[in-house]
């Protein structure tokens, strides 16, 4: 029940933190998907690039978030913003490379080899194949990318509080400070909350922009 | 129309080369089906590739309505060849319409054009343009598919097309009955063919011409009675089969002995007519000889496309008619 008041009489503070939130997660990902999706697209086309580029995504991936907003505290410092949104900000577009790379490539890769030869020897050029025949086919997998990349960085983003970044990790990070375990459930239960409602809405974006006859195996 | 010289393609791998097309030297007439035939793995699917530039050349020249393709670029020359390939590769995220508008498209026709283009396309493959507008590819069979991969690949009317066995993964009643339209079609469009088979009896019922291939090299070219009767070594003759005598008589029709015999012996009354002892007078000899074994006095009536009788066709009739064609040689 403390937790219901909490939510009552928080609920102004809450919308903030939320807003804050997803505005963060929001760019972040936006940023990453203007850099992974051409970048994905790209290193399909060159196979010998591809297993670099993961790879270095991967190792990103492996990078404690914590580790990685120090790493970027120094370094950012230099131009004075070395806390608050910018350190945040960069972790969680590295933190979305990986699945959007890797889901674009993987889907630009996994498209029927048939279907890019007619494009070619219909005579497509490269630009042409990709906007019209295999970005379109590969869009739901990249989607799929995608929605990883907000529920992870929704995630991420909650420890982004500690370098003073905002959000519902604020809720967490102080609720534990004062030892006020109402104040972290709120905090967790919020960004929960937001995590499983972005899955669905991508989730949902997902299957609409979906080839008719793929749709019935997405779930 | 289509002119090989000594065209050849050599792949290298670390150990060794591989010439998967060796030396081939061949010119294909305009208006003509020719067709690639070989053993899988010798070359012929590489020729075509190398065709519209798919798969480059490693030597030799390939000229196409008189120019060498490498002074064509790949984008122009490809859209002036049609293309269709086995899994038809119809794009799924185009509907039908859209499908076949792709290389208009390209060329930027104007959309009224397009869609008359649409539609007299799709009438000439036998599916109606209305009905199939708004359907997307997987709606449709496998033999429907294969017909708007031809109705794609005629769209912006080009002088030539290739064709990579475009009816091998069909089932028999499709394939012959697409075979059989896709010969009506060419009465019409009078295109420059190449398809590539590698079935001896599709080669003969639709090509002018057969290309045999064997590990890249061309063993044989010729207009099909040729090959037939004249086979040029042991692995044409091979691949030609042991039914080599039936084959040959399936290129003529009961009409062509009509015309080499002066005539059939009138009705024998013995028996009455019936749909299991007559034969109509276009099918070829093979399905003739068939009907004839299948009769009780080895007696067929050939009947004109009135089904008037024509006359009696007898087992010996095929024997004198075999006789009149140039005698069977063989290599060794």
């Amino acid at each position: 029940m403390a937790l219901v008041d909490f939510f009552v009489a928080n609920g102004d503070k809450i919308l903030e933190l939320t807003l804050q939130h997803v505005k963060l997660v929001g760019l972040a990902v936006a940023t990453a998907i203007l850099i992974g999706v051409p970048f994905g697209i790209y290193i399909s086309q060159r196979e010998t690039l591809a297993n670099l580029v993961l790879s270095i995504a991967g190792i990103i991936m492996t990078i404690p978030s914590i580790a990685l907003f120090g790493i970027l505290i120094p370094i950012l410092s230099i131009i004075n913003q070395g806390i608050g949104f910018l350190p945040a900000y960069i972790a969680l577009v590295l933190y979305s490379q990986l699945p959007i790379i890797r889901n674009t490539y993987v889907a630009i890769k996994g498209l029927d080899p048939n279907v890019r030869d007619a494009a070619i020897g219909m005579g497509m050029t490269t630009w042409q194949r990709l906007m019209k025949v295999e970005v379109p086919l590969a869009f739901p997998v990249i989607m799929a990318g995608v929605r990883v990349a907000v529920v992870l960085t929704i995630g991420i983003g909650a420890i982004a509080a500690y370098i003073g970044a905002g959000g519902l990790g604020v809720y967490i990070s102080r609720g534990i400070s004062t030892s006020y375990t109402v104040m972290v459930q709120a905090g967790a239960i919020s960004v929960a909350v937001l995590a499983i409602a972005f899955d669905y809405l991508l989730g949902y974006v997902q299957k609409k922009s979906a080839p008719r006859q793929q749709r019935k195996g997405l779930t | 129309m289509i002119r090989y010289t000594n065209v050849t393609k050599i792949y290298e791998s670390a150990a060794k080369q591989v010439r998967a097309v060796d030396d081939v030297t061949m010119h294909v007439e305009e208006g003509q089906i020719c067709v690639f035939l070989g053993p899988s793995g010798c070359g012929k699917t590489t020729l075509l590739r190398m065709t519209n530039k798919l798969i480059p050349k490693t030597s030799g020249s390939i000229e196409v309505g008189g120019k060498e393709i490498d002074s064509l670029n790949p984008i122009e020359l490809r859209r002036s060849i049609g293309y269709v390939i086995q899994q038809v590769g119809l794009f799924p995220n185009m509907t039908i319409e859209q499908n076949v508008a792709v290389v208009p498209n390209l060329l930027g026709w104007d959309r009224v054009k397009i869609k008359k283009r649409y539609e007299y396309l799709m009438e000439l493959v036998g599916l109606n343009p209305d009905e199939y507008r708004k359907r997307y590819p997987w709606e449709l069979s496998g033999g429907q598919q294969q017909r708007v991969g031809v109705a794609r690949a005629l769209a912006a009317d080009p002088p030539v097309m290739l064709m990579d066995e475009p009816f091998g993964a069909l089932d028999p009643i499709i394939r012959e009955r697409l075979q059989n339209e896709f010969l009506n079609i060419q009465k019409n469009v009078r295109k420059t063919i190449l398809f590539v088979s590698h079935d001896i009896d599709e080669a003969l019922k639709l090509g002018d011409t057969i290309a045999i291939f064997r590990e890249g090299k061309l063993m044989q070219y010729g207009r099909k009675d040729e090959i037939l009767s004249n086979p040029a070594g042991e692995f044409v003759e091979e691949f030609i089969g042991s039914e080599r005598m039936l084959r040959r008589i399936s290129l003529n029709t009961v009409g062509d002995l009509i015309r080499s015999m002066g005539g059939l012996a009138a009705k024998t009354g013995i028996m009455p007519m019936q749909r299991s002892n007559t034969v109509d007078v276009q099918a070829n000899l093979r399905t003739a000889l068939s009907v004839v074994l299948s009769t009780p006095h080895g007696e067929a009536y050939v009947v004109d496309e009135e089904q008037k009788a024509l006359g009696v066709l007898r087992l010996a009739d095929f024997h004198s008619f075999v006789r009149t064609m140039s005698p069977l040689k063989s290599s060794g």
